[in-house]
């Protein structure tokens, strides 16, 4: 037995971190004993939990409603050309579960909403959003600040992203900087805008990193801080974002008390965009 | 037309004197619901843009939404 009852494996699998300073095997174990929950295996979604599994999270849950279609591969680096027309959520975890069998994989094959986002969240320790929708963006922020969940955001579009980390109660949150969804169609998808598939796998490894961040308790997590990328300028800024007093769900006295489900939009928008 | 110099997403930029948030993004050809905007480190309330001017050395961001990974 070792110090932190890692077997033989273990000790060799995670060897490179063990070594680092901020991590060692205190850091491991506590990764071992951790929980996140990915919200979306695709483009973001994709490259995270990639990251999350090598990293040797224990459990990790995975949430996706569709399947993997062959537009999908030159992002969702999770899934492969034999997998299309599998549910995302299955291909995910052959994926995973070969990778590293260290890591419980839990799937749900669902579609998140108001009425199971809770129990979703509530076993988690951080909860990572790669979703491509507005109300869903929405849905998992304001849950996420009423449940108290640390929630990893990022988004891409075309050769940019950006990312942010909501400790709630300790920074802003993600209403702090847009208040409301824009209204259906006027910003574009990635279906519409296109997407660079590096891009999102920058976007989500930086999502794995401020997680493992948030597990351990090291470094400074984007807090107040907006990251921005532009892939064609190849030039990262961090902007201050301050915590809004008056915001609508994380402020002194919030409006938003109950989840609001913009589903009607979503639906709309995607069977628009179909 | 008078002009004075303000940073718009980090780069230095020349605009017209007295604009208010809203004209200036109607220059960018942006609407206003699809941004957030930041000046001098604070984020502008939407209802603002129409009396918000914007003044010689303002450090302005205008954050667009950006979508993402999957369909949930």
């Amino acid at each position: 037995m070792t110090p932190y009852d890692f077997t033989e494996d273990q000790i060799e699998r995670y060897s490179r971190h063990i070594i680092l300073p901020n991590v060692g095997g205190k850091g491991q174990r506590t990764l071992l004993r951790s929980k996140a929950l990915v919200l979306g295996a695709g483009g973001l979604g994709s490259p995270a939990a990639l990251y999350l599994t090598t990293a040797g999270v224990g459990t990790l849950g995975i949430v996706d409603c569709d399947t993997v279609e062959l537009s999908n591969l030159n992002r969702q680096i999770l899934h492969s050309t034999k997998e299309v027309g599998v549910n995302k959520t299955d291909s995910a975890k052959w994926k995973l579960k070969n990778l590293n069998p260290d890591v419980n994989v839990i799937n749900y094959h669902l579609r998140v909403h108001s009425s199971n986002i809770f129990d979703l969240i509530g076993g988690y320790d951080v909860v990572l959003d790669g979703t491509d929708n507005f109300p869903a963006r929405f849905l998992i922020n304001d849950a996420c600040v009423m449940a108290k969940k640390p929630l990893i955001h990022a988004g891409v579009f075309r050769f940019e992203g950006q990312a942010m980390t909501i400790l709630p109660g300790k920074g802003p949150c993600y209403r702090c900087v847009f208040s409301e969804p824009p209204p259906p169609g006027l910003v574009p998808s990635c279906q519409e805008a296109g997407i660079l598939g590096s891009i999102a796998g920058i976007l989500g490894a930086i999502q794995a990193t401020e997680a493992i961040k948030v597990l351990l308790g090291i470094g400074e997590p984007l807090v107040g801080r907006l990251f921005l990328f532009d892939a064609l300028e190849m030039q990262a800024r961090t902007i201050t974002i301050p915590r809004d007093t008056h915001c609508a769900v994380c402020g002194k006295h919030p409006t938003i008390t109950k989840l609001i489900d913009y589903e009607e939009t979503c639906e709309t928008d995607l069977v628009k965009n179909e | 037309m008078k002009i004075m110099t303000i940073t718009l997403n980090g780069k230095k930029q020349e605009i017209g004197e007295n604009l208010t948030i809203s004209q200036f993004l109607e220059s960018l050809n942006l609407h206003p619901r699809r941004v957030a905007v930041e000046v001098n480190r604070v984020i502008i309330k939407r209802d603002e843009f129409e009396r918000h001017p914007l003044r010689e050395g303002d450090e302005i961001e205008v954050l667009q939404f950006v979508g993402g990974g999957a369909r949930l």
